[in-house]
């Protein structure tokens, strides 16, 4: 094994001249903005984690323990917050798609670099709000990360502050969102056609759209809580002719095709990985690029699905239950064509598809059990109960956390040039598969046995499911600080990579690793797929 | 890295930006129809409150303001720059005239006591409370935008006068004007929900 210097440095190194910090914030390289938002999400994700940590300990026992329950609604308010707008929603797509976008095209860089730091920067400001709304006023949010009215606006803790911060932040994901269409659609290599995209960049293409489509409504959904609170306008205020609805409408959506801007990117990575680590072209190449596009349209048509106990004509219900149903045919169409594509692969397993293999499986179990509330009959039984979160936490963690674990241990060796170490790698998944299902299967059983979500203290009949899921946050804890861990220290001192450990067929591996600062020395012409694996070696 | 101008890939760009305002602003018209389905007859109400002659006089300055957005840049093209920089300011003099209109617009209405939360208001139907509830949002949120879009146009034209943008490379200002004319196009829908209602 080769320990030596890597050649170069590629982007990491600085140009003559311009040295340190400022190299890397005021730089319009897409790769250290890409860079620059993963340090921020890894240090976020920590911080959100340690306030789930510590929502599980209050809740391993019944009775007031550990923290009181202002601080608990805090507590769980801002673990929302910092886990939906500041982690998952610009995990993959803010910092891998950053970087692999326009290497993937063969590009070199996005269509507006300048706007692409300048969204770096919002992101930024939006994180800083979001963390000093803790300390400042008088208290933390205590509303939930959805700020549904009438209490957001009622209530005396420092919301204006953090719906401030998350509007910023919509308007970051939404410039990203409109570079990368353009990108796509402008700055492909010669020869790069639309069918020879690889499917990760369909699935950044189809989470753009959303991004620039959905999150305007956002923004003004959330301007105007800022505005009932600060300007008492009534829009949203029964006492002054509002209706609360509204606002649940308003906030939907955006907020259910955000959870495609969640977890499409992540079936890219997916759909990238499947078919490298098989050694076979991927089955039905055009129906999982059109089923991204197809997931794209119909989760924005599905956003009231959140509302059947809210109120709405029983009409509305049907239809809104019958659009929900119709999501699940292209998430289907992706797991079947993942798992065709494995069927008489010529399979090595290593830490990237391990990595896939378990969001297939989290991601399907949390789309099953996202059909039982999907139905409006089961659904009036689990709402607003333990079921819920544990199904969206298999759908956002187990899909989207290890979708962009998969692409940490698929990509990095290409972004820094090291490789970490595989066994490492592997055990760290199987503890983090173990502490994931330990932590959120019971909240399913908990759930249909009638425990609310969101409540301080419980009944003593929910104290075994209770105390299972916190040792299960204690497992997950062990597995991902070793996975982090380990990445860390491949990066930092691991060998050499090479430029294609994988021997994947995209255009990124026919760059050196790290990539130079123009991406490629010479402009690629793209003559085949990216996943035809002909001549294409891996490097062990 | 070298310097790359992607003149369709700019305008691509700012077609989807004008998308998202349009979005934004499109979370407000629906609240809008929601509450009109809701109160008729306060909105009507409402509506007669407001002034159609300042109102109609506003949406005259801005189509007229539109006009020569639309003027300078055909000037630029054929490489009048000084003409260009003329219109361009003649576009940023109607865009404040319009701000000073709405000033006394809003101050007369602050001086009957209807603003956001007051007293007077409170004592109206709520349906009236709504009305203008969502008039001091929406033509406010237009307000910023015709800021933000007189300050563009102000940056485009000191940048045209230092030659940055030019003949040849009009990009930047053809963005400007597509901006100012969404400015516009929203004023067109809220003039007449909010003045000609009654």
């Amino acid at each position: 094994m080769d320990h030596g210097n890597v050649d170069g440095l590629g982007f990491l190194a600085s140009a003559p001249g311009r040295g340190g910090l400022l190299s890397w914030i005021g730089s319009t390289d897409h790769k250290r903005i890409g860079l620059l938002y993963m340090g921020c999400i890894v240090f976020m994700f920590f911080c959100g984690s340690i306030l789930g940590m510590i929502l599980r300990l209050k809740l391993m026992t019944p009775g007031s323990t550990l923290v009181g329950p202002q601080t608990y609604n805090a507590m769980f308010t801002l673990h929302g917050v910092i886990m939906i707008f500041l982690v998952v929603i610009p995990s993959i797509p803010a910092s891998l798609g950053n970087i692999l976008l326009p290497l993937q095209i063969g590009a070199e860089d996005v269509s507006f670099p300048r706007l692409n730091l300048f969204s770096w920067w919002l992101y930024v400001l939006g994180a800083v709000l979001a963390l000093v709304s803790i300390f400042t006023g008088t208290g933390a949010p205590d509303t939930g990360w959805t700020f549904y009215v009438p209490f957001s606006e009622r209530t005396t803790t420092n919301v204006s502050m953090a719906v401030t911060a998350v509007t910023i932040l919509g308007f970051s994901s939404i410039l990203t969102g409109l570079n990368f269409v353009t990108t796509i659609h402008r700055l492909r290599a010669p020869g790069m056609t639309w069918t020879r995209l690889p499917l990760f960049v369909w699935s950044l293409y189809a989470t753009a759209w959303i991004q620039v489509l959905a999150t305007p409504i956002l923004g003004i959904t959330l301007a105007l809580v800022f505005a009932e609170r600060v300007l008492h306008l009534g829009l949203f205020d029964p006492g002054r002719g509002g209706d609360p609805l509204l606002y649940q409408h308003l906030f939907w959506i955006y907020s259910h095709p955000a959870v495609y801007i969640m977890v499409l990117p992540a079936m890219g990575v997916i759909s990238d990985i499947i078919p490298v680590f098989a050694r076979k072209n991927i089955f039905g190449y055009k129906m999982i690029a059109f089923s991204s596009l197809a997931i794209a349209f119909a989760g924005s048509l599905v956003w009231a699905h959140h509302m059947f106990t809210s109120g709405m004509s029983d009409t509305a219900v049907l239809v809104f239950s019958f659009l929900t149903f119709i999501v699940a045919i292209p998430s289907a169409i992706k797991v079947f064509n993942w798992v065709s594509t494995l069927y008489k692969g010529s399979i090595s397993v290593d830490p990237p598809l391990l990595f896939s293999l378990g969001f297939i499986f989290m991601f399907s179990v949390g789309g099953l059990t996202g059909l039982v509330q999907g139905s409006a009959g089961t659904d009036i039984h689990v709402h607003d109960t333990y079921f819920i979160v544990g199904h969206f936490h298999y759908v956002i963690f187990g899909g989207t956390g290890l979708g962009l674990f998969a692409a940490l241990h698929f990509w990095l060796p290409k972004i820094f040039g090291r490789m970490y170490d595989k066994t490492v790698a592997k055990l760290s998944f199987w503890i983090i598969l173990a502490g994931m299902n330990l932590l959120y299967f019971p909240m399913f059983i908990l759930g249909l046995e009638g425990l609310p979500r969101r409540y301080y203290d419980y009944l003593p009949k929910y104290a075994h499911g209770q105390m299972l899921s916190t040792v299960g946050s204690w497992i997950l804890a062990v597995g991902l600080v070793m996975m982090f861990a380990n990445l860390y220290r491949g990066i930092r001192r691991g060998p050499l990579a090479g430029d294609n450990p994988w021997g994947a067929a995209t255009l990124e591996w026919t760059t050196s690793s790290p990539p130079p600062a123009d991406n490629f020395a010479t402009e690629p012409v793209v003559t085949r797929g990216p996943y035809d694996f002909r001549g294409v070696a891996r490097r062990d | 890295m070298t310097e790359h101008r992607d003149y369709a890939g700019g305008k691509l760009g700012m077609w989807l930006f004008l998308f998202t305002e349009i979005l934004l602003f499109g979370g407000l018209f629906l609240l809008y129809a929601a509450y009109l389905h809701r109160y008729p007859a306060d909105f009507n109400a409402g509506g007669k409150q407001l002034d159609v002659v300042l109102g109609a006089a506003n949406t005259v300055i801005l189509i007229t303001s539109s006009f020569t957005v639309a003027a300078s840049i055909t000037a630029l093209r054929l490489g009048e720059t000084t003409r260009c920089l003329w219109l361009l300011a003649a576009t940023v003099a109607l865009a404040l005239g319009f701000l000073v209109n709405k000033f006394f617009e809003w101050s007369a209405k602050f001086g009957h006591g209807i603003y956001p939360g007051s007293e007077h208001l409170m004592r109206l139907p709520p349906g009236e409370n709504l009305f203008f509830g969502l008039y001091y949002a929406m033509t406010g949120l237009h307000g910023l935008h015709v800021l933000i879009g007189a300050t563009l146009l102000t940056v485009t034209a000191a940048l045209v006068r230092r030659g940055r943008v030019t003949q040849g490379n009009f990009g930047l200002l053809e963005n400007a004007g597509l901006y100012w004319h969404l400015v516009d196009l929203v004023w067109i829908f809220l003039f007449p929900l909010f003045y000609l209602i009654a």
